[in-house]
């Protein structure tokens, strides 16, 4: 068996100690430090990334509220804008019938004193002529003018009782 | 059968390079230079691998932080936190017998760890240096590893001899387990190989069967690799943490 031939022994341990230490001395000074190098660099990303991807849902999540805030602001300013609006609207509404009705009552007012005044007017003419026609008809009864004064008496004692 | 037909000639160490330093034997022989071999391919793969380190790895780059992973969570997972700074030495061991058990599996390939005195001075190294850690960090307290807590005081005399002959076995168990693994499994190989050409048609069956041995091997080189490095973890958590 080759593997019992102690001549072999010597050498195969000289160059097993001289690689085995070259390679370990290569891993620990060059291999092993790079890739933990890179590992860590990765991890450390990775926790950057998670970091951020946080930081940024935080930060979506403030807008929206944000967003809901506003939303909610212009919802309540919309509501008191069109309270506002109905509000002037009835009071403009209620301050025109009033001017209305202010108008027609002094209409009907100015309509009821002209219908007086004409109904005045009116008797006025009928009292004029009555008077003439009483006067014509007492001259031509009694064959002498009458007293034009006490006619105008008698026709206004006469139409008293039916004016107003 | 001649002499370079054994099923053991592949175990042959030959002088390629005869190099003698005052009386030492340094020659190179084919079982060092796999063992060069080894070295240049495991820096190659790990260290061109990282050449240009990218945040997205490709394939190669994966392969190797894939191997840097393995270990680095075996050695947290059996050592504990403890266990980095020796990180770089357990890595180095798992890488080099790993690729030098798969170099064995290449055709005219050498494997150097089916040689228990390159298996066995591993074993030492790993079994000397986690000694001295131990005692390095417990000073004399290290020698209470070998009375295990709670055992009455009578059972002594019996438990500490087989403690102690249990600890020294380590380096014979954890070497004999390797070469064995690979000298057997090399030689099963060679000989159902040898049956291909002797049963002439019918040496289709032995080929077969040589094809699923081949890939039973290359788990096998696997394995060995990873059980060496496991027990090697194991015996420095006992070294740093005693029981």
């Amino acid at each position: 068996m080759p593997q019992l031939d102690v001549n072999t022994f010597l050498p195969q341990v000289v160059w097993l100690v001289i690689t085995f230490t070259a390679l370990y001395l290569l891993m620990w000074r060059v291999a092993v430090p790079r890739i933990a190098d890179m590992l860590e660099a990765r991890q450390r990303r990775i926790e950057d990334n998670l970091d951020k991807a946080v930081e940024s849902k935080k930060e979506a999540e403030k807008t929206l509220a944000a967003y809901e805030q506003a939303m909610n602001e212009a919802r309540a300013g919309a509501n008191t804008h069109i309270a506002e609006a109905a509000a002037m609207m009835s009071d403009e509404a209620a301050e025109r019938e009033a001017e209305l009705a202010l108008d027609l009552s002094a209409r009907i007012t100015a309509a009821e004193d002209e219908i007086a005044k004409a109904v005045d007017d009116a008797m006025d003419n009928i009292r004029a002529a009555t008077i003439e026609v009483a006067a014509a008809v007492l001259e031509r009864l009694t064959g002498e003018a009458p007293a034009e004064k006490a006619v105008a008496k008698a026709i206004d004692r006469a139409l008293k009782p039916e004016g107003r | 059968m001649a002499a370079d037909q054994s099923p053991l000639a592949q175990f042959e160490i030959k002088r390629w390079v005869p190099i003698e330093i005052g009386d030492v034997d340094v020659s190179l022989t084919n079982s060092s230079a796999f063992m060069v071999l080894t070295v240049v391919a495991v820096s190659v793969f790990l260290i061109l691998g990282m050449r240009r380190p990218a945040m997205v790895p490709g394939r190669w780059q994966s392969m190797v932080e894939l191997s840097y992973v393995f270990i680095a969570s075996l050695v947290k997972d059996t050592v504990g936190t403890e266990g980095r700074t020796y990180f770089p030495f357990i890595f180095t061991v798992f890488m080099f017998v790993l690729v030098g058990n798969l170099f064995g599996m290449v055709p005219y390939g050498f494997t150097f760890t089916s040689h228990i005195i390159v298996t066995f001075t591993m074993a030492m190294v790993v079994f000397l240096g986690v000694t001295a850690i131990a005692l390095k960090k417990h000073k004399m307290r290290f020698f209470t590893f070998f009375m295990p807590p709670g055992v009455p005081l009578i059972m002594a005399p019996l438990l500490v001899p087989i403690e102690i002959i249990s600890y020294l076995s380590r380096p014979m168990s954890l070497s004999v387990r390797l070469f064995a693994n690979m000298l057997a499994g090399h030689t099963l190989l060679k000989v159902f190989a040898g049956f291909v050409v002797a049963l002439g048609l019918f040496g289709v069956f032995p080929l077969a069967f040589v094809v699923a041995l081949t890939g039973l091997e290359i788990v096998i080189a696997f394995l060995q690799a990873f059980v060496f490095t496991i027990l090697t973890c194991l015996y420095l958590n006992d070294a740093l943490h005693l029981h």
